[in-house]
């Protein structure tokens, strides 16, 4: 980006405006005719990957403001009432939030690919630490917009996180009635975090350019780790790394349709579809899969300041990376040891994360004293040392050099595959195993809505309903559910005119009339359906002061661990089946309790209940609803029946979701691979420059 | 290859590139529809608009009431004998929107005007039994209408429109 710019307009309007504003000559040199390594590899498509995802998320960001209400009593139901009522909402909530999680996937890679091939070093230290003022600038906010739906889970993370600075000494407390906004996490830390969820994505976005400024002085690096010599080492941006990055793009998004359309709930916490509840701490409280690593870090340490400390430790390391590096080679091709160490430190950081999800007790403890030792050995000692003993493998004179002579298969990634599936082998091996613990699975069932092309089966739907009405509606509420859904398509299939029957059959208060007056007037459609209580109060006091829960995403708020590696599997398969497979599980699970288990005073014992103490007792019986379609009156038909019914209730859109999600996933194959077709063709004459007949230049655009 | 100075025949390489343009072009179009789509009324919005009953009963003569139907202002007037046959004797001349007054009441109930209480003009809401003719006129840019909610004089283009509604029974109307 030195000289003059490449960008010379011959219409006398451009040149007129060039010399005012010489944007487009800018944007000509750092998009079109920017030159980039030729050997660059797919890892470095991330960066646009990034980018795109980035966009992404502030478009569906700033959409999804239009219908939240940032309010703690509101907070939770308008984000249901976006995901049930707005058009295409459901698709632009679920594209914000597994956006999120595919953006951080993309981020680690990024930055596990810049520290395999030493970009972090020499010329390129600045580009390194503003991607690590980005890195953080990210995990703020994320965890502020995770706090936004204002689940249980949100809830907590809002108090856990900021409970953090309340390990500064002296003013530690004082700083945290600060974030806070008052004695706890409530409404003036929920607004204050939304306004700043909103802010930070554009201050994200300021130092992207800063980013791309310093990555356009500097030069990308590339896997060869040499810094390009001649014109023949480089490409121009435009079409050949616009077309790589294109294509990749495109078969990013297949994985973040495949998450989106198919698996929305499967990054995130069944535990967040329950409104946050500030005198209830969930049992399992963790933080999203990318920010596990460094939860392992801090529960690892047992003194709460140092804890916190090395929490953030862990992150501004990367900072220093560039001097902690001492090898003058870039690539970590080339360096042997570094390599193997290199591995060692990304298992680290993978184990770290699954042992930030297990409980913090016994073995694991241990286990993630060890590695948080590591860690940051690893950055303290082993880089420094390696660099300095070890010998380096001749690195090739050019880029060129490295990109024709080709490279030998990867090895490491054979020995990689192949020890995956022996961790996979011996995981399934040792299951059984672990079967016999005391908490037993609940059976897997067959549902119709499983699966990609699943759909409700309607009488189901309806039987369902029938159960919910007669037995459950005694008790359960489900509030966020309105009459008119009910001849809704993708719904139990009733006529308008029976759910309108429904609605009138309920008592709805409505008012104040003219006088100032409440009064009852029969339901509508438009009106949701009744709780059983007046308040919260009154259900709490009929049940002893347990509040039997609001039914509507009940089918999401339930879940049981799934284990490793089926939790894997469940990627492919689509499992998502997980709350109503529990629910049957738990209708039908009513028995005995062991001779040696203490049951508390009213409740009753429930093999899949956690804990078993489960204050509902028992709801269904063999007979106790009349079915009309002659289906079996018995206990395991009516829990399926109504937990397919709850189902829908919790996922109205699920049909019209997983069909989109097959037009989509059908579409973007034909992008895909007309834009592989594409990069080949534009690639092929800088692949296989023999071919090129002589003295035509391999880099002329061909578009 | 194709040698850019002369126009060639298609080659496989061009189809490829149209190709790929095309679908990449149609793909953005379609992902246009939801962003677009989402800024629609949603669905309990549509469901709160559905048609509400409103009780003439406790309307007296020479009065007019305001009810709110999808959000919007409805007039109600129960006009007087003379208001209805003022109404009905203007000449279609002297209107700058000509309808006739049975045109905006239902036969049988011609005491009973319905319209939206809206300004044609630029949405402000008049104000009812003031202005030159006996009707509305509006605080906004002075446009005045007459008692059968017809545009007289100033800046509004049309008539007050009628909404959509019925006769439930002589004392009850829906509309909607």
């Amino acid at each position: 980006m030195s000289g003059p710019s490449k960008f010379q307009p011959t219409h006398p309007v451009l040149k007129w405006f060039e010399a005012r504003l010489p944007i487009l000559s800018l944007l000509y040199d750092s998009f079109v005719s920017y030159p980039t390594p030729r050997n660059l590899n797919f890892l470095w498509t991330f960066g646009a990957i990034l980018s795109f995802l980035l966009m992404i998320q502030i478009v569906t960001g700033i959409i999804l403001v239009m219908h939240y209400t940032a309010n703690a009593d509101l907070a939770f139901a308008s984000i249901e009432q976006m995901m049930r009522d707005v058009n295409y909402g459901w698709l632009l909530r679920y594209a914000h939030a597994n956006g999120s999680a595919l953006f951080f996937f993309a981020v680690y890679i990024h930055m596990f690919r810049g520290m395999y091939y030493g970009s972090y070093k020499e010329p390129r230290e600045v580009l390194w630490i503003i991607g690590v003022i980005i890195y953080l600038l990210m995990m703020a906010t994320g965890f502020l917009g995770y706090v936004l739906p204002w689940g249980q889970m949100s809830y907590w993370a809002a108090t856990v996180i900021t409970n953090l600075f309340s390990a500064v000494p002296i003013v530690g407390e004082t700083l945290v009635t600060w974030l806070w906004g008052g004695y706890s996490v409530g409404n003036p830390t929920l607004t204050r975090f939304f306004s700043l969820h909103y802010l930070l994505p554009f201050v994200i976005v300021a130092f992207v350019v800063l980013h791309v400024w310093a990555l356009h002085v500097v030069g990308q690096n590339n896997p060869a780790g040499v810094e390009p010599k001649s014109d023949e080492d480089t490409v121009p941006f435009t079409p050949y790394a616009t077309f790589k990055d294109l294509f990749f793009f495109s078969a990013f998004m297949l994985l973040f349709c495949w998450f989106l359309f198919y698996l929305p709930n499967y990054l995130g916490h069944a535990d967040n579809y329950i409104p946050a509840n500030p005198s209830v701490t969930p049992a399992h409280i963790v933080p999203e899969w990318y920010y596990l690593p460094f939860y392992a870090i801090l529960r690892a340490i047992p003194n709460k300041l140092a804890g916190v400390i090395a929490l953030f430790a862990s992150i501004l390391i990367l900072a220093f990376l560039p001097w902690l590096d001492t090898s003058k080679v870039k690539s970590g091709r080339y360096r042997p040891l570094f390599k193997i160490f290199f591995w060692i430190w990304i298992a680290t950081c993978i184990v770290l994360g699954w042992l930030g999800a297990m409980p913090a007790e016994g073995g694991y403890v241990i286990a993630s004293r060890i590695l948080t030792a590591w860690y940051f050995l690893h950055f303290i000692v082993v880089l420094p040392v390696i660099g300095m003993i070890e010998k380096p493998l001749p690195v090739p004179d050019s880029i060129t050099e490295d990109h024709i002579g080709g490279h030998k298969k990867k090895a490491g990634a054979v020995a990689a595959l192949v020890a995956l599936a022996a961790l996979v082998g011996l995981s399934v091996s040792s299951e059984p195993a672990r079967a016999s613990s005391e908490q037993p699975k609940p059976p897997q069932q067959t549902w119709t809505f499983a699966g990609p092309f699943g759909t409700f089966d309607r009488a189901q739907l309806q039987r369902g309903f029938q159960v919910y009405r007669e037995v459950c509606s005694a008790c359960h509420g489900l509030s966020l559910m309105s009459f008119r859904n009910l001849a809704e398509p993708g719904g139990p299939g009733f006529t308008t005119a029976q759910a309108a029957a429904v609605a009138a059959e309920a008592k709805v208060k409505d008012g104040p009339n003219d006088q100032g007056e409440m009064f009852e007037r029969p339901g509508r459609l438009a009106d949701r359906f009744q709780s059983p209580y007046p308040n919260p109060q009154a259900a709490a006091a009929a049940f002893n002061g347990a509040a039997p829960p609001d039914l509507s995403v009940m089918a999401k708020a339930r879940t049981y661990e799934r284990g490793f590696p089926t939790f894997l599997f469940d990627i492919l398969t689509q499992y998502q089946e997980n709350g109503v497979d529990y629910m049957v599980a738990l209708l039908g699970g009513y028995e005995d309790p062991p001779a040696d288990f203490k049951l508390p005073d009213g409740s009753n014992y429930n093999k899949y209940f956690p804990g078993h103490a489960v204050a509902m007792p028992p709801p269904l019986a063999d007979g106790v609803v009349a079915y009309t379609d002659g289906s079996p009156q018995t206990l395991n038909q009516y829990a399926k029946d109504v937990a397919a019914f709850l189902m829908w209730t919790a996922e109205p859109h699920l049909e019209a979701r997983k069909r989109l999600g097959f037009q989509t996933m059908i579409f973007l194959l034909v992008l895909t691979g007309l834009l592989y077709f594409t990069k080949k063709k534009i690639w092929h004459d800088v692949e296989h420059p023999t071919e090129a007949a002589p003295g035509q230049d391999p880099k002329a655009t061909k578009i | 290859m194709t040698n850019p100075s002369l126009p060639a025949e298609p080659t496989r390489r061009d189809f490829l590139y149209i190709a790929t343009g095309a679908v990449g072009a149609i793909g953005g179009a379609f992902v246009l529809v939801p962003l677009i789509a989402q800024m629609n009324p949603n669905a309990s919005t549509i469901a709160a608009g559905a048609p509400i009953e409103v009780d003439l009963a406790p309307i007296a003569e020479g009065q007019v009431i305001k009810v709110t139907w999808r959000g919007k202002p409805i007039f109600i007037s129960h006009r007087t004998k003379q208001e209805v046959e003022q109404a009905q004797s203007v000449k279609m001349s002297q209107l700058p929107d000509p309808q006739t007054d049975q045109d905006r009441t239902k036969p049988g109930h011609e005491q009973w005007l319905v319209v939206v209480g809206i300004c044609t003009h630029l949405g402000c809401i008049p104000i009812a039994k003031s202005g030159d003719y006996g009707g509305w006129f509006c605080p906004c840019h002075g446009s005045q209408y007459d008692d059968s909610g017809r545009i007289r004089q100033g800046p509004a283009p049309a008539n007050l429109p009628i909404p959509p509604y019925r006769f439930v029974s002589d004392s009850k109307i829906e509309i909607g």
